[in-house]
């Protein structure tokens, strides 16, 4: 049977597998043979894990012996995940897309990958690219080169996640997972025309996450439609001792207003301010409209604090990694390189290791976190964020989701933003505020840009544009049913 | 204004060595990000104070947990500079 990867989604695969229509080993085949064909130009796949058939042909043994027993199989049995470069798997080198990691091989299993592959029999195919350490918007801070895009590839595929996002967009893993830390699975699942989200603060463990900012990171899926991110993050979310910033069921109870269909609230004045693009404004408006005649109510909101959203982001971002970025020190684990003395080494290694992203916030952090400077920016800024935190809680006491674009623009040119940092941080305008908040947010894709000046061979290719919901803190499921509604699907 | 001095200052507490040139660029870059981030000066915070989500102060119990002779191997080999089953580092006490 010829698999379909464009359009195969977790459930048509299941259905297969258990139907016995193709075995895992096949569909893994199928996704090798893809990431050979493709991956050279796309460089989404840093890595292809060299035991995906013994992976698959134990998901097979394991879906005919349940299939003997008459037991229900996992419905992420077999399934193929391609995993971001940050998340630790047992023996298999994991880098950060950082010179620093080049050769570190992890020593342990991150929960989320316990979860996938012990819990449920999932395939982990190999690891994807990704700015440095999480640090970026277009995947362009890669120590080990850029992906394109592959709806254009002269065009980022957004990031932190772009290798992720362009893997399952280009079909060389059926899904994946990226991490979150101001927009890093949503932009660049806007920017290659998937679905990603990222789940409320605390909702998916952590431990083996390189962290980049603790107080923003999560770990979200990324997949063509958002019943499969949906699978997904019921599979990997849960309470876990070894991450104390996880919940319990019981930490949110979100009640939804709306009683027939959630109520849409949109922060006109905020979006005012994104210097969106009018691609993206004509999606905006359409998705409105296509949630208006599904008889979902649309009431304006106010956030006025946004206003401050990417300062306060940024200060607390460099803070943090100048922080988490300390570890590396050329003593413990990853590069080494010599300097005259032992403090001399720590120079030297960290001058060969990071890249300069990585090096520009750590001094950053450093300044914004030095005495004198502490009450001026990081105090401030974490006050910031709770008057940004209580603007979303009072508009939820008349909305169930805030709607705003993704990103203000579908996808750039590699390089376009590379020699403005500034430029490069205001991308982040729309995604930062879920990670300030802690709220879930979902990146659906749901519409398309025109491409300017095409060459006459790829006339009538279009960019993927996203749109972006925020629900309440534990309401992911309300962003599910909503994001159906407006997908446009494979 | 960055000065360059500034920018020895930050990558001597953060250890981290910079060419020249790259001092020069990045007293340029942290200056027009500082510039951009000054806006937090004028947030409305008022008597708003930092404070965490709403999970909070998690203990568990410091437990030992036994750990496999493969599994340390794992984390030694991982190790730039080795001996036995020591770190080596340079010299601290000259």
């Amino acid at each position: 049977m010829k698999i379909d990867l464009l359009t195969l989604t977790i459930s048509k695969a299941h259905e297969s597998l258990v139907k016995g229509e193709f075995t895992t080993v096949d569909l893994a085949k199928a996704y090798l043979d893809e990431i050979k064909k493709k991956n050279k130009e796309l460089h989404a796949c840093l890595e292809v894990y060299d035991d995906v058939l013994d992976q698959a042909k134990m998901a097979d043994k394991a879906i005919a012996a349940l299939k003997k027993e008459k037991k229900e199989i996992p419905m992420l049995m077999g399934i193929p995940f391609a995993i971001k470069d940050n998340i630790l798997v047992k023996g298999e080198t994991a880098s950060s897309a950082s010179k620093i990691l080049e050769n570190y091989k992890a020593t342990y299993d991150a929960t989320v990958i316990k979860k996938l592959q012990q819990e449920n029999g999932a395939v982990l195919i190999g690891r994807t690219n990704m700015d440095e350490f999480a640090m970026g918007g277009s995947t362009e801070n890669s120590a080990y080169g850029v992906t394109k895009n592959p709806h254009d590839t002269s065009r980022v595929p957004g990031g932190t996640s772009g290798g992720s996002a362009a893997a399952v967009a280009s079909g060389m893993a059926l899904v994946a997972l990226g991490s979150d830390t101001g927009g890093s699975i949503r932009q660049p699942s806007s920017f290659c025309g998937v679905v990603g989200l990222k789940p409320t603060y605390g909702a998916v463990s952590r431990y083996g996450l390189m962290a980049a900012v603790s107080s923003f990171d999560q770990i979200g899926p990324i997949a063509k439609t958002v019943g499969e991110a949906e699978i997904i993050f019921n599979a990997i979310n849960g309470k876990d001792v070894n991450d104390s910033t996880t919940f319990n069921r019981e930490t949110y109870k979100p009640k939804r207003i709306g009683k027939k269909k959630p109520i849409i609230g949109i922060p006109r004045s905020f979006l005012g301010l994104g210097g969106i693009a009018e691609s993206v404004k004509k999606v905006f408006e359409e998705t409105e409209k296509k949630f208006k005649s599904m008889g979902y109510e649309i009431k304006n909101i106010e956030l006025p604090a946004n206003a401050y959203a990417l300062p306060v982001y940024y200060i607390i971002n460099f803070a943090e990694i100048s922080s988490n970025m300390a570890r590396f020190d050329g003593v413990k684990y990853g590069l080494h390189a010599d300097g005259n003395n032992s403090i001399d080494d720590y120079f030297a290694s960290r001058a060969a290791g990071f890249g300069s992203e990585v090096r520009r916030r750590i001094l950053l952090g450093t300044y914004v976190l030095s005495s004198g400077y502490y009450d001026a920016y990081y105090y401030r800024a974490n006050a910031a964020r709770r008057l940004i935190t209580n603007d979303f809680i009072k508009a939820f006491e008349s909305v169930d989701i805030v709607l705003t674009p993704t990103a203000p623009s579908p996808a750039f040119k590699i390089g376009e933003k590379t020699a403005d940092p500034v430029a490069m941080y205001l991308e982040d305008i729309f995604t930062v505020t879920a990670n300030l908040t802690g709220l879930p947010a979902l990146s659906v894709p749901a519409g398309f840009a025109e491409i300017d000046g095409l060459p006459a061979g790829q006339a009538g290719k279009k960019l993927p544009i996203g749109m972006q919901l925020t629900a309440r803190h534990g309401d992911e499921a309300t962003l599910f049913s909503a994001g159906k509604d407006i997908e446009i699907g494979v | 204004m960055i000065s360059k001095k500034d920018i020895e200052n930050l990558a001597n507490l953060a250890r981290i060595r910079l060419s020249d040139d790259e001092k020069e660029g990045l007293a340029k870059d942290v200056d027009s990000i500082m510039a951009y981030v000054d806006q937090i000066k004028s947030a409305p915070i008022g008597e708003f104070k930092p404070q965490a989500g709403a999970v909070k102060n998690v203990m568990r119990e410091d437990v030992a947990v036994q750990t496999s002779i493969k599994d340390r191997e794992r984390i030694l080999d991982e190790v730039p500079k080795r001996e036995g089953d020591f770190v080596a580092v340079k010299k601290i006490l000259a």
